[in-house]
């Protein structure tokens, strides 16, 4: 099918899957090579894992239009029971993509319902009041996690709250309070990354582009019109929350899959402004620009590295400057006639090559 | 009367919110944003009164002027540079740029005075007034937070009802552009609204490391947070508001760590946060928005 058939929703989808598919080979020549760093390697994962999270977090905010600070707290419900559940699985399995698969699964199943939990009484709340809310919500579940213990042994599970219960003869702890998970089988791939970002961009944009996500992109531009053309209002916005907080579970678990250890506090405020200033940047309701701010964005410090110390106090400056420049009117203009310019000399130079 | 005991510190943290909140609900009201690095401002405070007193020795009411005059410089700075440019800006660039310039301020003070912990001794006095033959002894410094909470609170309530400059304010709040037909500087309003939130975010550093001594570059950000909470919890927007959620915030946070669990005290503000905003979903004290269609 030639490109220039398709509508141009369609085609700007295509490009965004051809974009990842291409990174994806492209980075796996470079392992293939060895020109990629050991230690940015190690962050391939976690990238993949971010780029859902924040194609996910942009299908709340983007798409639905209600902004959430409390995204994490989704993460790592998924992260939290899914490598549980992975644990289980890998005493009696080898098949690693296996134990994956279903942990993301049971990880996505179990953000879905917590989304839901969530989504049931909060989302008839709208703007600041509905961000404080997801941000108090991401904190209860950092403090619930911080203090929940799990341990495995031949007679099954033993979980305990707050204080730690759970006596076992010759068990292991899966989740051991405030040290967070300590014994995590590590099942995560790069490849197991990249697939589970195309089948996120899939849904997302099977979504979009379905009655389903009609309505919901109506309901973000006018609450009431849609209401009056008969939108259900609660039951898409819980459907576009729902689906985003199960992607957030699955991107946990893969997260949380590549590291022997990881603490409830990881998944807390900070990282989910980390992921919004993804979206954000990368332009809401953008999906590709999501890609490409949390690729850059996590490789950045990497590459600031050089600057040790300064390296955050950059990525500080960086934020502001991009926020300001594609904000401010002035300097907005100021770009953009500098871009003409540019683009001024080289038709110029090129001639009629382009038309 | 551990009872009682845990309800003052508990009155006593929730007014060291009520200062935070009245930061961030002043200027939610006027400039329509969530300022996120208002809790960052709180530590530069503390660290500038830290200095002034332990390594130059001055007096500590000295020390908090010199930390109030720091931050309300700081304040009107971080508007002029990083939000005055963005007025017209959609909410979220301005959200970003304020978690940019927490980032910003938070990543200084670890170069300018590294990220290991400073020891903070109160600079009110370890003493303690004892009631009822020494049953209940109530430190000083739980007595100085309140008496503060309630005069800054008083001249607040004041100054924006009374003055000329209060009222501005109010106007601002009400309708941006109105009031800039009517003749006000729209601009300086909200200039002076970031000084005094600063100012207030000063007193409110030192409080609270005279409260919990310990000084890191992170300080702030907790703090921040749960007094964000507090604003939306009594109404953002309002002054009074402020101060009842605030102070009750307090309560619950004593009160959850007493009688519960330590560990899971911030769940549980949350969770009684979540359920007044279910009931009430504007705040205890946040004014009804009528849609118009």
């Amino acid at each position: 099918m030639s490109l220039k058939i398709m509508n141009k929703t369609t085609r700007s989808n295509m490009i965004t899957y051809a974009m990842v598919i291409i990174a994806f080979v492209i980075v796996q020549v470079l392992i293939g090579n060895g020109s990629i760093s050991s230690r940015l390697q190690g962050q391939l994962v976690p990238i993949c894992a971010y780029i859902v999270m924040a194609i996910s977090l942009n299908l709340t905010v983007g798409v639905l239009g209600e902004l959430s600070l409390g995204h994490a707290g989704f993460m790592s419900a998924g992260a939290f029971s899914g490598i549980v559940v992975a644990s289980c699985l890998s005493q009696n399995t080898d098949n690693e993509p296996l134990i994956l698969v279903i942990s993301m699964i049971v990880g996505g199943v179990v953000a879905a319902i917590v989304g839901f939990l969530v989504g049931v009484p909060v989302l008839r709340l709208s703007g600041d009041y509905l961000a404080i809310v997801t941000l108090a919500f991401g904190e209860i579940i950092k403090g619930i996690v911080n203090n929940l213990y799990v341990g495995l042994d031949g007679s099954g599970l033993h979980v305990s709250l707050i204080k730690n219960t759970v006596e076992m003869t010759d068990g292991t702890m899966l989740i051991n309070g405030p040290m967070g998970l300590t014994t995590i089988p590590r099942v995560a791939s790069f490849t197991a990354g990249f697939i589970l970002i195309l089948v996120c961009l899939f849904v997302i944009f099977n979504l979009v582009n379905s009655k389903s996500g009609r309505a919901i992109m109506a309901l973000r531009d006018n609450r009431i019109a849609a209401q009056s053309v008969g939108i259900n209002v609660t039951n898409y916005k819980l459907m576009a929350f729902v689906i985003s907080a199960a992607m957030a579970g699955m991107a946990g678990v893969l997260f949380t899959a590549n590291f022997s250890t990881v603490v409830a506090s990881k998944f807390d405020f900070n990282t989910s402004i980390l992921i919004l200033v993804f979206v954000v940047l990368g332009g809401l309701g953008n999906m590709r620009g999501s890609i490409i701010a949390a690729t850059v964005l996590t490789v950045l410090p990497e590459v600031l590295r050089s600057f040790s110390d300064y390296r955050m106090l950059v990525y500080a400056i960086v934020l502001i400057v991009m926020m300001l420049a594609t904000n401010n009117p002035t300097l907005k203009q100021g770009i953009s006639m500098i871009i003409s310019k540019l683009k001024g000399k080289n038709s110029a130079k090129g001639g009629s090559a382009n038309v | 009367m551990i009872f009682l005991s845990h309800l003052i510190s508990g009155i006593s943290l929730g007014s060291i919110y009520a200062i935070i909140a009245l930061g961030y609900t002043m200027v939610y009201g006027i400039a329509k944003m969530l300022n996120f690095a208002h809790g960052d401002v709180i530590m530069v405070g503390a660290y500038i009164c830290f200095f002034a007193t332990m390594s130059y020795g001055w007096h500590p009411i000295m020390g908090v002027l010199l930390s109030m005059v720091v931050c309300t410089l700081l304040g009107i700075v971080i508007d002029r540079l990083a939000y005055k440019p963005l007025r017209q800006a959609p909410a979220l660039a301005v959200l970003i740029t304020a978690i940019g310039m927490s980032y910003f301020l938070q990543n200084s003070a670890q170069l300018l005075w590294t990220s290991s912990p400073k020891v903070f001794p109160s600079v009110i006095g370890n003493g303690s007034v004892k009631l009822f033959d020494g049953a209940l002894a109530i430190p000083h410094v739980t007595i100085v937070t309140i008496v503060v909470c309630l005069v800054i609170m008083s001249g607040l309530v004041f100054f924006v009802n009374k003055t000329r400059v209060g009222k501005s304010m109010r106007a601002v709040s009400e309708d941006k552009s109105a009031a800039q037909l009517m003749g006000i500087n729209v601009n300086s309003t909200i200039s002076m609204t970031f000084a005094i939130g600063s100012a207030l975010a000063a007193i409110a550093g030192v409080l609270l490391c005279s409260a919990y001594p310990t000084l890191t570059p992170t300080t702030g950000a907790m703090p921040g947070i749960k007094a964000f909470t507090a604003a939306v919890f009594g109404g953002i927007g309002s002054i009074p508001g402020a101060l009842v959620g605030g102070i009750l915030l307090g309560i619950v946070e004593i009160f959850a760590k007493a009688y519960i669990s330590t560990q899971l005290s911030d769940a549980i503000v949350f969770a009684v946060l979540i359920v007044v905003l279910i009931v009430k979903p504007t705040g205890l004290l946040g004014k009804k928005i009528s849609e118009k269609v």
